[in-house]
């Protein structure tokens, strides 16, 4: 979409988010036994009353970014209105809910308003889904009375990050810094050592290849205690059991990649007298890059699984999966729970960081190439 | 390693390989510099043999434009990759610059062009130009002013720093002529380099190719489907006939077509006669059965 048409009608809104109206003639929530009408809370009746301004005054919006913007005050207002009645010790009825789903269903038009928008603004949409799925996670552990222990609240696991940081980062320095990354490279690095060598001696590559689909079969849960002990409770054991998972995927892939060049590309080698080492620095392995990349993506995710899971069999004391396997024994789910955000972080970002290597490293590849 | 030697050689070659002066089949002021004789090539294929070649003897002498011409699947690529180094011939000799194809490729005395440009899609133009001189070990200075050289040479000054994809099919095969050019190879081997390409390209680059032989003298042999290409190219035309390849017939253009050639002479009678004459050649090989 480029710029604004002109007087382009704004498509009809749904009514959804007018349940809201509703709410005041339902109760709105208990508090401490005593049930508390609507009209009594100034905080809701604030929340329908910024929800529906926010309605009326969207005729008011020039385009769909500002229509999103003022939309959205209602969706903060219903969720804020909510969220203070929480706090405030209120357990909610149907009249609190049928606010928060007037303000979900409004921001359901906010995110369809600005899945159209481009530039930086659009963002903004993929951020806000987020975070509605955190406001809602913690709205209804909350106001349901989840118990904690089968899913406790984002704020009370933001809390345990606080509290347990030096912990989880500890657990974060023994986990990725050292096993992960130390597994990681020699895994990958063998990986692609092996593929260059099965390369120049064709059986190597005939007998490895099966070995591969029977590796990648091996279950991590069953080859991580052999690993604890062959290799003893610390790093060594992890690296291990992530070379085990690494190893093939990326031989695979290297493989894959240097049987890529065109026939009249190597032609083209083969004329300039070029050797093996030249072609395959000039030519074969520039092409395979692009299968390299796919290789360390995935191997990125598994290291940090295999890594995990081996420390549920032994470790010194520290580590993601000791601390996810000890805190879960103690019922402190918040502390798993904050060892689980740690770890997803940690992967995304491993996999986001390569993703953006690979952009730079083969923007000449088709899928990637701009005119 | 073939015996049958050569006429004039380099002086750098082993007297060995000077020996008699055989008598050329197709006699030119030029020493010759590709001198094929009784090749054949069989290859099998799924379920019977495939005569590529038969029998076939020819010799391009220095300065030479030669195209081979016939239908599809007549074994001109093939002899072409045989001088090329690229295909193993069932018997006969070849000897390039008086050496077997397999000394002459690894003394690098021939640039190819291939059908398809074959450009390094992550090197720019200027890149690609300078990837022969990068792995004959010229210096890097040096490589830089012979790609930019070329490029210009071919008409594609100021596009150094794009990348092949950025290009037209018919810029990218300059580049790829550019490329064979830039180690000043003496001899140019290319296969349909303009057969992907729509006819007014065609027609530029045919033009463009023409005045690049007459400056630089470089001997040229040149695959093609299309007799006007051939005769307006060539100095001598070598008309192949179906399956198995066999030499139909020499025609001399350089008798009759001046040296110089511009578009227009594709009007004159003397083009038309030599175009007939490929013609007539090519359905006496019933090119035109199938």
């Amino acid at each position: 979409m480029t710029g604004v048409p002109f007087h382009q009608p704004r498509p009809v809104m749904a009514p959804g988010p007018l349940v809201a109206l509703l709410a005041p003639l339902l109760p709105l929530g208990g508090v401490a036994g005593h049930s508390v009408g609507f009209v009594d809370s100034p905080v809701a009746l604030a929340g329908l009353a910024l929800l529906v301004g926010a309605l009326l005054l969207r005729r008011l919006a020039v385009g769909a970014l500002s229509e999103a913007a003022i939309l959205l005050i209602g969706v903060a207002a219903g969720y804020g209105a909510t969220l203070r009645l929480l706090a405030d010790g209120v357990v909610p009825e149907a009249g609190a809910w049928l606010l928060l789903l007037g303000a979900t269903l409004l921001l359901g038009r906010v995110l369809r308003l600005l899945a159209e928008v481009s530039g930086p603004a659009r963002h903004a949409c993929p951020a806000l889904f987020g975070l509605a799925i955190l406001l809602l996670w913690e709205i209804l552990t909350r106001g349901l009375q989840i118990p904690a222990i089968l899913l406790p609240p984002p704020s009370a696991i933001a809390a345990a990050f606080a509290t347990n940081a030096a912990d989880l980062w500890d657990d974060f320095r023994q986990t990725v810094l050292i096993s992960v990354l130390r597994g990681y490279l020699l895994g990958c690095g063998a990986g692609f050592a092996v593929a260059i060598l099965a390369d120049r001696v064709p059986f190597l590559a005939r007998g490895l290849l099966p070995l591969g689909n029977l590796a990648s079969a091996i279950p991590v849960v069953g080859i991580a205690p052999i690993m604890v002990m062959w290799f003893g409770f610390d790093w060594q054991s992890k690296a291990a059991v992530i070379v085990v998972m690494t190893f093939f995927p990326m031989l695979i892939n290297t493989l894959a990649g240097l049987a890529s060049a065109e026939r009249i590309q190597l032609d083209l080698m083969r004329s300039y007298a070029a050797g093996y080492w030249r072609s395959l620095l000039l030519l074969r392995l520039p092409c395979a890059l692009p299968f390299l990349f796919n290789g360390l993506k995935i191997n990125s995710t598994l290291a940090l699984i295999g890594a995990i899971v081996a420390e549920f069999f032994g470790t010194p004391v520290v580590g993601m999966g000791f601390r996810i396997s000890t805190q879960v024994a103690r019922m402190n789910l918040d502390v798993v729970w904050a060892s689980i955000t740690v770890a997803a972080l940690t992967g995304s970002l491993l996999y986001g960081a390569l993703a953006l290597a690979e952009r730079r490293v083969t923007a000449w590849h088709p899928s990637f190439r701009k005119r | 390693m073939p015996a049958a030697p050569s006429p004039s050689l380099p002086p750098s070659l082993p007297p060995s390989l000077t020996a008699v002066p055989p008598p050329a089949p197709f006699a030119e002021p030029g020493r010759t510099i590709v001198d094929v004789r009784n090749l054949t090539l069989t290859y099998q294929a799924a379920d019977h043999p495939v005569y590529a070649l038969s029998d076939v003897s020819l010799s391009i002498a220095q300065g030479d434009f030669i195209s081979l011409i016939g239908p599809s699947g007549c074994g001109k690529t093939t002899l072409m990759r045989v001088i090329a180094d690229l295909e193993q011939p069932t018997s006969g000799t070849v000897l390039v610059n008086g050496m077997t194809p397999e000394q002459a490729r690894l003394k690098r005395a021939y640039g190819y062009v291939f059908q398809a440009p074959a450009l390094y899609p992550w090197r720019t133009v200027e890149r690609n130009v300078t990837l022969p001189l990068e792995i004959m070990g010229t210096p890097r200075a040096e490589r830089q002013t012979r790609a930019r050289e070329q490029l210009e040479r071919v008409g594609l000054a100021g596009f150094e720093r794009k990348f092949p994809w950025q290009l037209s099919g018919g810029m990218q095969q300059r580049v790829s002529i550019a490329r064979a050019l830039a180690f000043n190879p003496d001899l140019l081997l290319m296969d349909e380099p303009f057969g992907a390409l729509d006819e007014i390209t065609r027609d530029h680059l045919n033009l463009q190719l023409t005045q690049l032989w007459r400056r630089t003298r470089k001997t040229c042999v040149f695959v093609t489907h299309s007799i006007a290409e051939a005769v307006f190219l060539s100095t001598r035309i070598v008309v192949m006939s179906p399956r198995p390849g066999r030499i139909l017939d020499v025609i001399d253009c350089a008798r009759e077509l001046p040296p110089e050639r511009t578009l227009d002479i594709r009007e004159s009678p003397e083009f038309q006669r030599i175009a007939h004459r490929v013609r007539e050649g090519l359905m006496e090989g019933h090119s035109y059965d199938d």
